[in-house]
């Protein structure tokens, strides 16, 4: 069958051999803890501990502030030193609750959630929202939210976003191959949310195994299948996947629920299976630590909370000084001048480059190739909105659909002369939406 | 250690292919062409061929260097200039003539509208162009084999008959670099596999130019005449090295479509009703002037809004 895909998209080095038969290693953090109080799209959380307190492991630190927010719980037990401003994996410094390790893993009581059995669709949506889960692939929204569209009964397909796509990164592919049945039984439960809803479990096809693990598994299940996609970056865009999959189409302005579909990542259905049958909150994710700068490239399940540098430590350190640290994979990540940051909800891997292709090469002139135009999964021409960003023109720019820019990196990938399409059109969408909101 | 560490913004990693490489492939290209007419023509073309490419080259370095601004001149945009020129030069030409050609196609058409990229004219014709303009009678004299001959496109305006075959192969008078559809066909093949150029722009250019000619240049469908058309003149290296210059042809799908329609008919306008049985050069850039106008048509539906497949 030839493999479900969508128009343009790119085929960067995959880097994934490094780190993709590593088994997850379970990581125990030492020493400080931080927890950001934005971890996720929306309000920052709220804390209900205080500088002093003895918190438990998977103990309530911070609560959601409103309906877009979520719950966030210590991963340790100790004591809380400070809340304080810290800075994360964007460079950002925000609001954090700062815990000393004691390294005693002291539990909380499990979460107080019923039998799945009994439950009604809200009750299964309120203990997402309860566990304080996120879109754990990179954007961080908050999956109770994904799970309350208006109209539910119109939900038709529960899409898992298995593609991993990014390249470097392989933790999602060691969850679907040690794990699978977690992202089944995950899936399941999502499934119940929706009756008319189909699910599905869409893999890149550069991981046979994961796919035909997922078939196996899912032979008598009647209403999921799995569909293998052509290996392309980016296969995994929301946007790019619900076409890839269902032929279904939306706008930037659209919500995947108003193309009758629900995308989640393979972690946040696990952290869903977690909640729901093991009443455990989201304290921990799997962390792939990579690149050509780094003596063991390893995939850890880690406490959330973790500071990178500890992570790196116990990577073995450099084998070759980094030229670039990047929070996240190579396409979509951050790059970082500081390693005592958090791993939070959304980090999905550390990735060290011995070299930097970016200050490598110096961008020149635009030779009106087309290429950009070519890989764009979104159809706009990068080349022409760059311009229009670096002379500040919003109404041309809005004109040749910069807002539908997903950001995904191909252009900046692609170009020739090297030019930091991405940059430049991000900042404009910045800037136009930030002027939107103070209207 | 944090002040080792770079930061950009994302994303972190490059492909491999710059404009410098593409310009190189696109000489490479030429390269059976060039050296056909080098094999054909004589001494004489390769002096051509070495005069205009330094010429090219040494001018954007001087005006570079005049007024401070980056040495740009590894890009080899301004070999590829240099060499396109020589090989629309009738190889009887002096050498001072693409030494004027080359000065004006890269100061006056390239440089003094930005450099690379920003020309809305291809330099390289546009030397031509004004070659022709001023010295029509040493740009239009195809002396071949010692003798003064008529080039094919003349000789079927005069109602000769042409030989195909010597067309296809090359074997026949014209510039440096048009005569040998077989040798610019082979670096158009390079380009295509290489992924430097499709063939939106040469098909629909070919294609519409063959159709114009059918319908309007009093032959009717009679092949012979209409192969001899498609062969003769700067049609193939117009078609596949010269319309196909990024910067002065659409960016988009659909208007690389449309710019090939429109060149196919300019072209046959041109040969069929002016002075000159020429028409590629002409068409070409007055075409690149259509360019803005025709990317403003044609701009394409973004995702979501009906641009998916």
């Amino acid at each position: 069958m030839a493999g479900f895909t969508f128009k343009g998209g790119i085929h960067p080095f995959e880097g994934k051999e490094l780190s993709k038969d590593k088994p997850i290693k379970k990581f125990v953090p030492e020493g400080d803890m931080v927890f950001p109080l934005s971890q996720h799209i929306g309000a920052p959380a709220r804390p209900v501990v205080k500088k002093g307190d003895k918190v438990l492991a998977g103990q309530l630190i911070a609560e959601a502030s409103g309906f877009v927010s979520a719950n966030i719980y210590s991963s340790v037990s100790g004591t809380v030193k400070s809340i304080a401003k810290h800075r994360v994996a964007t460079g950002d410094m925000v609001e954090s609750i700062i815990i000393e390790n004691d390294g005693m893993f002291e539990a909380a009581e499990p979460l107080p959630i019923g039998d799945i059995e009994d439950m009604s669709r809200q009750d299964v949506i309120d203990a997402v929202k309860l566990a304080g889960i996120v879109g754990m692939g990179g954007a961080g929204f908050p999956t109770h939210v994904k799970l309350s569209p208006k109209e539910p009964e119109k939900i038709y397909y529960c899409i898992v976003n298995c593609s991993e796509c990014e390249p470097y990164l392989t933790s999602d592919y060691r969850r679907m191959i040690e794990e699978p049945e977690k992202l089944v039984a995950g899936l399941k439960i999502i499934l119940c949310l929706f009756e008319h809803a189909e699910g599905i479990l869409a893999v890149e096809d550069n991981k046979p195994d994961c796919i035909q693990k997922l078939r196996e598994l899912t032979i008598d299940e009647k209403r999921i299948t799995v569909k293998a996609l052509k290996t392309k970056y980016p296969q995994g865009a929301e946007r790019q996947l619900i076409y890839a999959t269902t032929k279904r189409a939306i706008n930037s302005s659209m919500l995947p629920a108003d193309a009758g579909c629900v995308v989640n990542n393979v972690d946040t259905v696990v952290s869903i299976y977690h909640a729901i049958i093991e009443k455990r909150p989201l304290t921990e994710r799997i962390v792939t630590v990579t690149g050509d700068a780094v003596r063991e490239p390893q995939n850890y399940l880690v406490p959330i909370g973790t500071s990178y540098e500890q992570l790196l430590e116990a990577s073995g350190g450099f084998k070759s000084p980094p030229a670039k640290v990047i929070s996240g994979g190579p396409m979509m990540g951050f790059a970082m001048f500081d390693l005592d940051v958090p791993i939070i909800k959304t980090s999905s891997a550390i990735t060290c480059f011995t070299k930097d292709e970016v200050a490598d090469y110096t961008p020149s002139n635009c030779i009106n190739c087309g290429r950009c135009a070519e890989v764009c999964p979104g159809r706009v021409i990068p080349a022409r909105l760059a311009d229009f960003a670096e002379n500040n023109d919003e109404e041309q720019f809005l004109k040749y659909n910069g807002m539908e820019c997903c950001e995904c990196g191909c252009c900046s990938y692609i170009c020739p002369a090297k030019r930091q399409l991405t940059q430049s059109i991000k900042t404009m969408r910045k800037m136009i939406l930030a002027n939107k909101k103070k209207k | 250690m944090s002040d080792l560490l770079n930061v950009s913004s994302g994303p972190h990693v490059r492909d491999k292919l710059t404009t410098g490489k593409i310009m190189g492939i696109v000489l490479l290209a030429l390269l059976p062409a060039t050296g056909y007419g080098i094999w054909h023509f004589g001494v004489n073309a390769a002096i051509l061929v070495v005069v205009s490419v330094l010429t090219c080259v040494l001018t954007e370095l001087i005006y570079e260097l005049i007024l401070k601004q980056p040495i740009t001149i590894s890009d080899l945009s301004a070999a590829v200039t240099g060499l396109l020129l020589a090989l629309n030069m009738p190889p009887t030409a002096a050498w001072w003539l693409p030494v004027i050609g080359g000065v004006f196609a890269i100061i006056f058409v390239k440089m003094l509208f930005g450099g690379l990229g920003q020309n809305f004219m291809n330099p390289a014709l546009a030397g031509r162009c004004f070659l022709v303009i001023c010295f029509t009678a040493r740009m239009t004299n195809f002396n071949y084999d010692g003798m003064t001959s008529a080039t094919p496109l003349a000789l079927l305006r005069a109602g000769s008959s042409v030989n195909i075959h010597d067309m296809v192969t090359g074997n026949i008078a014209g510039t440096v670099g048009e005569t040998s559809v077989v040798a610019i066909v082979l670096g158009a093949c390079i380009m295509l596999a290489l992924g430097i150029i499709d063939l939106k722009i040469p098909a629909s250019y070919i294609i519409s130019f063959f159709v114009f000619m059918g319908l309007f240049a009093g032959h009717g469908w009679d092949m012979n005449y209409l192969i001899a058309q498609l062969a003769g003149g700067g049609l193939m290296l117009g078609a596949f090295f010269m319309a196909t210059d990024y910067a002065t042809c659409p960016i988009t799908d659909k208007g690389k479509i449309l710019y090939g329609i429109a060149l196919g008919v300019m072209t046959g306008i041109f040969r069929c009703f002016s002075s000159s049985p020429e028409g590629v050069s002409f068409a070409i850039i007055f075409c690149n002037l259509l360019v803005p106008l025709i990317e403003k048509l044609t701009l394409p539906k973004c995702f979501g809004k009906g641009g998916e497949i």
